[in-house]
């Protein structure tokens, strides 16, 4: 009988020592942490694909919570909704940006930029890009690894088994910036997705001289400044003998797209022209 | 005693199939293009415009910085134009490009066969001449050559080493510079002991080089300070780091360089480029290129001048046969595939390979099934099925931990694996990514 009631008693006691011990100490070392983080993190997408440029959902709704001025961030998969919401919550304000997608600016197919070696190593553009130039003339364009389409974490970009150059979906495409990271020959960019999807760019990347570019490839931009003179907004600059069309400045007329002589100009999702009258 | 490096090594077939053909020298003829970038460091900047009349040995470009190295005309003629061209890998690096008219040679150039034997100079005119006169290393890695001689302050040169293992199969350009230019290499270590004041250099051979090695050994007795080190036949003999540890037993730390145990190393090739540069004021522009395949008819080792296209070379050697599967620059485990058989020759191009058809594809590579053959070969005890992994998984920062920058990109363990696992595809990547994270710390 003795012996169970001290035991029974010495456990006790030790229990409320402990319990106080950890009491003081949980109030010493606490760590104070917004409650609005948790509500903003339930906002956000939880993708954690890290297109924000912070590591993850959470260490972005940290950022969001501990910023006054939160106008220049912006979580790419869940696009302007997601971040008026979080904005509304957290009494901030979010500018509204128009949402982004990726593009690959390379339309060197097999018919138009042919194979002329064999590249036999790991199936790897960063591996290949190490090694050599390419196994086409271009030495800027699509190296068709596939390093893109394994960095997308939507399912959103395909290699084309036909022309071996990668696909977007844009429905699938969040515009969180992975492949433009895992692209060794940068060729893939963000753009303005554009009203109904429509957009316009330049699909090529090749720096070569017009000559050079162009015997490389059918579809090269060849830097010709015809697009340049024809366009009534100033989108398009030339540097490198490389047309660049200016996302934010493009007002889609499509005046460049019939001016280009090598077709490296692309639109899409535009309806088809209408026909134009000949009087002969 | 036989010597070797311990850890590591393979043992392909030597295939030295064109070691009996003596050099020939190729005449000038059409057009070369010389790079101005065919070295380790900062491209040379040209000295000359389109349009300008050039003679072989007329300095083109200056080097640009103390990491460069000074390009020559290798032939006279006019120059066409200096733009992008592509290299054997088909990326593009501006290049000079001279019209070949007849072969007028600067004055102060000796010509002639004679042997001069007396250094005159002394050791900051050879390393100045050497420097002048655009020396690089011809062992592959196409360093300049007077910023390995020129010792840091701190450090001191102990040994010298002529790299004269040539482990790598099929070529025979050095041995053929050892065979017809013994006295010359002679002389020429001479001058690169005088050079950095070291009493005793050492030739480290392979074994399967006897009429080399005796050749070598009749000439001893004259020039003093010179001892030849047999070497035991095995692949990377001739690595700088692999040579030094068969040598002096020293090894060089992680990311350090020869010189931090004392070692400077200089291939066969550049040893007879120092002689005809010091003795004869020759740049460099020209070098012994093996053009060899089991399927040609003709085995050559041929004197070239810099910027020749390739094609040109294959020509002389009967064509190209028609089940060729690859041409490869530089010998068949360190050499790359040319994506452009036009390409022109650069200082450092050892050889040319024409890879028969059914030998050069390599094969469908399945799971690795961790018979760790590739770390029981790895010369510089890396690990390259770990290395191959982070790789593929983008991990560059435990890639560092794991030293990938240490590899010497020997080809060792893709060329053991009995998976056919490309890796030293992935290690490569490793290594450039290491780097770049290195030199952004900085």
């Amino acid at each position: 009988m003795n012996t169970i009631l001290s035991t029974v008693i010495v456990l006790s006691s030790l229990g409320v020592l402990l319990a106080l011990i950890l009491y003081f100490v949980a109030q010493k070392f606490k760590v104070f942490e917004d409650p609005r983080i948790d509500e903003i993190l339930d906002i956000l997408p939880g993708a954690n694909c890290g297109g924000c440029g912070y590591a993850g959902c959470r260490a972005f709704a940290e950022v969001l919570v501990k910023n006054d001025d939160i106008s220049a961030l912006l979580c790419p998969v869940g696009g302007s909704s997601v971040m008026t919401k979080a904005a509304e919550r957290l009494g901030k304000t979010a500018t509204v940006k128009d949402p982004l997608v990726a593009v690959v600016r390379c339309a060197g197919s097999c018919g138009m930029r042919p194979r002329i070696n064999l590249f036999e190593g790991a199936k790897s553009c960063a591996v290949m890009a190490t090694t050599y130039s390419g196994d086409t003339g271009c030495s800027f364009g699509c190296l068709g690894q596939g390093d893109c389409a394994v960095s997308c974490g939507f399912d959103a970009i395909r290699i084309n088994t036909e022309t071996l150059l990668p696909e977007i979906d844009d429905e699938k495409c969040t515009a969180c910036g992975s492949c433009v990271k895992a692209c060794p020959k940068f060729i893939i960019e963000l753009r303005k997705k554009g009203p109904k999807n429509r957009r316009i760019y330049v699909s090529c990347v090749n720096k070569d001289k017009g000559g050079a570019a162009r015997k490389s490839c059918g579809a090269a931009c060849i830097g010709c400044t015809k697009c340049q003179k024809v366009c009534a907004f100033d989108a398009i600059t030339i540097a490198a003998n490389l047309a660049y069309i200016d996302h934010s400045k493009c007002r889609l007329c499509r005046k460049c797209v019939t001016e280009c002589p090598t077709n490296a100009i692309r639109e899409l999702n535009f309806p088809p022209r209408k026909q134009e009258i000949k009087n002969d | 005693m036989i010597k070797t490096f311990r850890s590591g090594g393979i043992h392909p077939a030597d295939n030295k199939i064109s070691a009996d053909s003596p050099i020939e020298t190729v005449a000038p003829e059409g057009t070369v293009r010389i790079f101005l970038s065919q070295h380790i460091g900062a491209p040379a900047t040209p000295v000359v415009a389109k349009g300008d009349r050039v003679k072989t040995g007329q300095l083109i470009a200056k080097a640009a910085g103390f990491v460069s190295a000074n390009i020559h005309s290798s032939v006279s003629g006019t120059v066409t134009g200096i733009d992008a061209t592509a290299d054997h890998l088909g990326i593009k690096k501006d290049a000079i490009t001279i019209k070949v008219e007849d072969d007028e040679w600067i004055d102060d150039i000796d010509r002639s066969d004679s042997i001069v034997r007396e250094i005159k100079l002394t050791p900051e005119e050879i390393l100045k001449k050497i420097a002048d006169l655009g020396l690089v290393g011809l062992g592959g890695a196409a360093f300049p050559s007077h910023v390995k001689l020129s010792v840091p302050p701190g450090k001191t040169a102990k040994y010298l080493i002529i790299n004269a293992a040539e482990c790598e199969p099929y070529l025979t350009s050095d041995y053929r510079v050892m065979m017809e230019h013994t006295e010359e290499l002679m002389i020429g270590i001479q001058i690169l002991k005088k050079a950095i004041g070291v009493p005793v250099a050492y030739v480290g051979i392979e074994v399967n080089k006897p009429k080399a090695m005796e050749k070598l050994n009749a000439l001893i007795s004259e020039y003093r300070g010179i001892e030849i080190v047999p070497l035991r036949k095995k692949y990377p003999q001739g690595g700088e780091k692999q040579l030094i540890k068969a040598v002096t037993d020293r090894e060089v730390p992680s990311g350090g360089l020869p010189i931090d145990v004392g070692a400077i190393v200089h291939n066969v090739g550049t040893t007879f480029s120092v002689y005809e540069a010091v003795q004869k004021n020759k740049p460099l522009i020209d070098n012994v290129v093996t053009v060899t395949g089991k399927n040609l008819p003709v085995q050559k080792n041929l004197l070239v001048r810099v910027g020749t296209p390739v094609s040109r070379l294959m020509a002389i050697a009967g064509g190209i046969p028609e089940n060729t599967g690859k041409i490869i620059f530089g010998g068949p485990m360190m050499g790359k595939a040319a994506s452009n058989p036009d390409a022109p020759t650069q200082k450092s191009t050892s050889a040319v390979l024409l890879m028969p058809e059914k030998e050069s594809h390599r094969g469908q590579p399945s799971a690795c099934i961790r018979c760790s053959r590739c770390v029981q070969v790895c010369p510089m005890n890396l690990e390259p099925y770990l290395l191959k992994r982070l790789s593929e998984r983008k991990m560059f920062d435990k890639s560092e931990t794991n030293s990938a920058h240490d590899c010497i990109e020997c080809g060792s363990c893709a060329y053991i694996c009995p998976a056919n696992i490309p890796l030293l595809d992935y290690i490569r990547l490793s290594k450039t990514e290491v780097l770049k994270m290195k030199r952004n710390r900085k």
